[in-house]
């Protein structure tokens, strides 16, 4: 049966695109957001696709409005998501924060390009990957995710929705602009073949309802508006009733450390990696995003030059796979971490690694390194 | 040109509501609204003080009562009724 | 009053003589009176004193980040239409912070009622000036007295497109409750303003100390004028003009969205087709 929020079958389009096809295929109807390069095609094509699914395009006044609508509509019920880049990206972060307190399930999509400020509109750039993690201010957990390729811009922005929903928070999508303006095979997968995760509901009535109560999972089931129970969040800090308690060191501790475990203690499920060579790797090369498709194409190059290279590729940047660096730490010589930005993730890296022995291949500007800089950095040429 | 509404006397003579005024003392903050507009001086300072240190208000004129509700309605802290007498809700 | 009010959330924490208290009451009054159905109402409310007020009604309710309660309410009402959305908060939350998403919402013209209680500053953080202070008033940031010129916020709403604009104060407890009713249940974004007394910040720093000084001022001073030009619907020291001010009708956001989307999928049925958008 054809379905029209799922056009399952064959395209040739451009990720932003492909984002928002996976959105509305993962069940998502509203959008609100506001335009911004390289980000607009992903509104301009929910405008044109969300009314004909019965959903709802909103352009808000501004970036800041954008996130508070969509907080809005989850509460009512409704998969939401925005899209936007750099200079949009830092203006959503006091009501991130907000999603992460009232645990709303959201999807922030942030195409990145050149920064800071109003920097590079219409070039890549990977900029934008520590302030995912770190851009709201307070303690919390969030998940990121980095697609290579139109084709996983779809499939990581489903994902992102059942994640969202999965554990109450809000998920980021960080394409960098290359992706998301390039034009590649899409296939969009048929209804059998795509899974939907929905939020967990409520199984008590109203009157034994406690909005903030977790299940094991650490995540609380959460109810709607408008179907009888009554209750109401708050961004400050608040108990499981959802009341306000902010003379509390107990409550606050107890409250901050469950946001940030639910995450934390969940990370298995969650975190995902390419690896390509890793088995018998001496070298290993680290990159996400744009930059994968060259690490790919250096490391087989390498392979045939008879060096020992293997790929990690972060598909999930945060919660950061730290386990699996450090899997791949006990068995090379060496890392090269190859980034479109002046070291972020690098960071990480070093923290479970030897900095003596880590590369950081920077690149600044419109494109990712070709394969052939990045072999260089593999080979070692360049020390 | 500015133009305000006249009230209009009224033509027929009104209906006094028979009530009893019901206070919540230890909810009253003391801010003696109900006392200061009350049309008929009913309502005056309970020499008695609440849990929050201030005087709440009580009937001193009950038989001058006209039932209109301001002391209901202009207190902030939801701490005076009025109810119909031979009503037990407010 | 209690089937209103959450359990155990009575006493609130307003000051004594605070007019958010009678906005509460004059509110939960309202609702009893029109009987709606308690199950689709939701509050929203912002930072400040009276955006504590979600927490003290007994009904589906969000306290946002400072500003974004309309924003919030604007993403709610468009998706969930089924729903009475109810923003109460302050002029500072309302009008500073968030003036930008007031003044679209109500350019949308979305199915909404605002309820701003303008107590002429900022409250809770200890009674600093804000963008409805009057002139020359003392506060905690214009210790020379204030020397900007106020919002006049009938006006303001009134030239951003609502359709029903009235403004009332806490003495005014009966037209403030008709008023609520009024824009609870007229379509559109409807705004109702309440001039608030705030004794412990304001008050007391502009020779008005005791709750009864300033609700005092606000009777003596008040007139009502329905129907002026909202352009001249002053507030200051000497006279508060209040009344009802718009009373129009156009399209609403909400209506204009159903109207459209049905004739697009049906247009993509006639045509049979999925979409009509270029991959």
């Amino acid at each position: 049966m054809l379905r029209r929020d799922l056009l399952s079958g064959a395209h040739f389009t451009q990720g932003d695109i492909a984002c928002a096809e996976g959105a509305i295929a993962a069940g998502c109807r509203f959008f609100a957001g506001y335009p911004i390069t390289p980000a607009t095609e992903v509104a301009e094509h929910m405008a044109r696709r969300l009314p004909e699914v019965g959903g709802v395009y909103l352009q808000m006044e501004d970036e800041i409005g954008s996130v508070a609508a969509i907080i809005g509509a989850s509460y009512g019920g409704v998969k939401s998501m925005t899209s936007t880049s750099g200079p949009g990206f830092s203006l959503m972060q006091e009501n991130i924060g907000l999603a992460v307190m009232t645990e709303t399930p959201i999807v922030i999509v942030d195409v990145m390009r050149g920064g800071p400020s109003t920097g590079q509109p219409t070039k890549a750039g990977q900029q934008d990957v520590m302030q995912a993690k770190w851009g709201s201010h307070g303690d919390y957990e969030i998940v990121a995710l980095s697609p290579s390729s139109v084709q996983e811009t779809f499939d990581l922005t489903v994902q992102a929705f059942n994640l969202a929903e999965r554990y109450r928070i809000p998920v980021f999508v960080m394409i960098d602009e290359l992706i998301g303006h390039m034009r590649e095979r899409l296939v969009i997968p048929s209804p059998d073949e795509i899974e939907i995760v929905n939020r967990k509901k409520p199984t008590v009535p109203p009157d034994a309802y406690n909005p903030f109560k977790p299940d094991k999972d650490l995540v609380p089931p959460m109810a709607v508006f408008g179907e009888g129970y009554r209750f109401y969040a708050t961004g400050l800090t608040h108990d499981e009733t959802g009341h306000p308690q902010t003379d509390s060191a107990e409550e606050q501790a107890k409250l901050v450390r469950r946001l940030c475990d639910k995450i934390r203690k969940n990370r298995d499920a969650i975190v995902q990696v390419k690896k390509i060579f890793l088995d018998d790797a001496k070298v290993c090369l680290i990159a996400y995003g744009s930059e994968a498709r060259s690490a790919i194409a250096a490391v087989t190059r390498a392979r045939k030059r008879g060096i020992k290279a293997g790929f990690l590729g972060l598909t999930t940047i945060w919660p950061f796979p730290d386990k699996e660096i450090e899997a791949v730490a006990d068995q090379v010589d060496r890392i090269v971490v190859a980034e479109m930005n002046y070291g972020q993730i690098v960071r990480e890296v070093e923290r479970r690694f030897d900095y003596h022995k880590i590369t950081f291949a920077s690149k600044l500007g419109e494109d990712p390194h070709t394969p052939e800089e990045l072999l260089t950095h593999i080979a070692g040429d360049e020390r | 040109m500015e133009r305000s509404r006249k009230p209009l006397s009224p033509q027929h003579k009104l209906k006094i509501l028979e009530v009893d005024i019901v206070t919540m003392p230890d909810r009253c903050k003391g801010c003696e609204l109900c006392i200061e507009l009350c049309p008929k001086d009913v309502l005056d300072y309970d020499p008695k003080l609440n849990v929050h240190g201030v005087h709440p208000p009580r009937v001193v004129n009950e038989e001058a009562c006209v039932g209109c509700g301001l002391c209901e309605e202009i207190c902030p802290d939801l701490a005076i009724f009025q109810r119909r007498k031979g009503e037990d809700k407010c | 009053m209690e089937k209103f009010t959450r359990k155990g959330m009575i006493p609130h924490i307003w000051c004594a003589g605070c007019g958010d208290g009678v906005i509460l009451s004059e509110f939960l009054r309202a609702l009893d009176e029109l009987k709606m159905n308690l199950d689709k109402i939701v509050v929203v409310s912002g930072i400040g004193c009276i955006g504590r007020i979600s927490g003290y009604v007994n009904l589906d309710g969000f306290h946002t980040t400072h500003g974004r309660p309309i924003a919030f309410a604007v993403g709610l009402k468009a998706t969930r239409p089924d729903l009475k959305v109810v923003v109460i908060s302050g002029d500072g939350d309302l009008f500073a912070i968030g003036g930008n998403h007031f003044i679209h919402a109500a350019r949308r013209n979305i199915d909404m009622t605002v309820i701003c209680s303008n107590n002429f500053n900022y409250g809770m953080t200890g009674g600093q000036s804000g963008p409805t202070t009057i002139l020359e008033d003392r506060t905690t940031t214009t210790p020379y007295g204030n020397i900007e010129h106020p919002f006049n916020l009938v006006h303001l709403a009134a030239a951003s497109g609502a359709v029903y604009v009235a403004r009332w104060t806490t003495i005014h407890v009966r037209r403030l409750r008709e008023s609520i009713k009024k824009a609870l249940t007229k379509k559109g974004f409807t705004f109702v303003e309440v001039i608030t007394p705030c004794p412990e910040q304001y008050g007391r720093r502009n020779k008005m100390p005791g709750p009864r000084d300033q609700s005092n001022w606000l009777k003596e001073k008040s007139i009502i004028q329905h129907f002026t030009d909202p352009l001249k619907a002053e507030v200051g020291p000497e006279k508060i003009v209040v009344g009802e001010f718009v009373d129009a009708d156009k399209p609403e956001y909400t209506d204009l969205l159903r109207r459209q989307v049905i004739a697009i999928q049906g247009r993509l049925d006639q045509e049979g087709k999925l979409t009509n958008a270029p991959l």
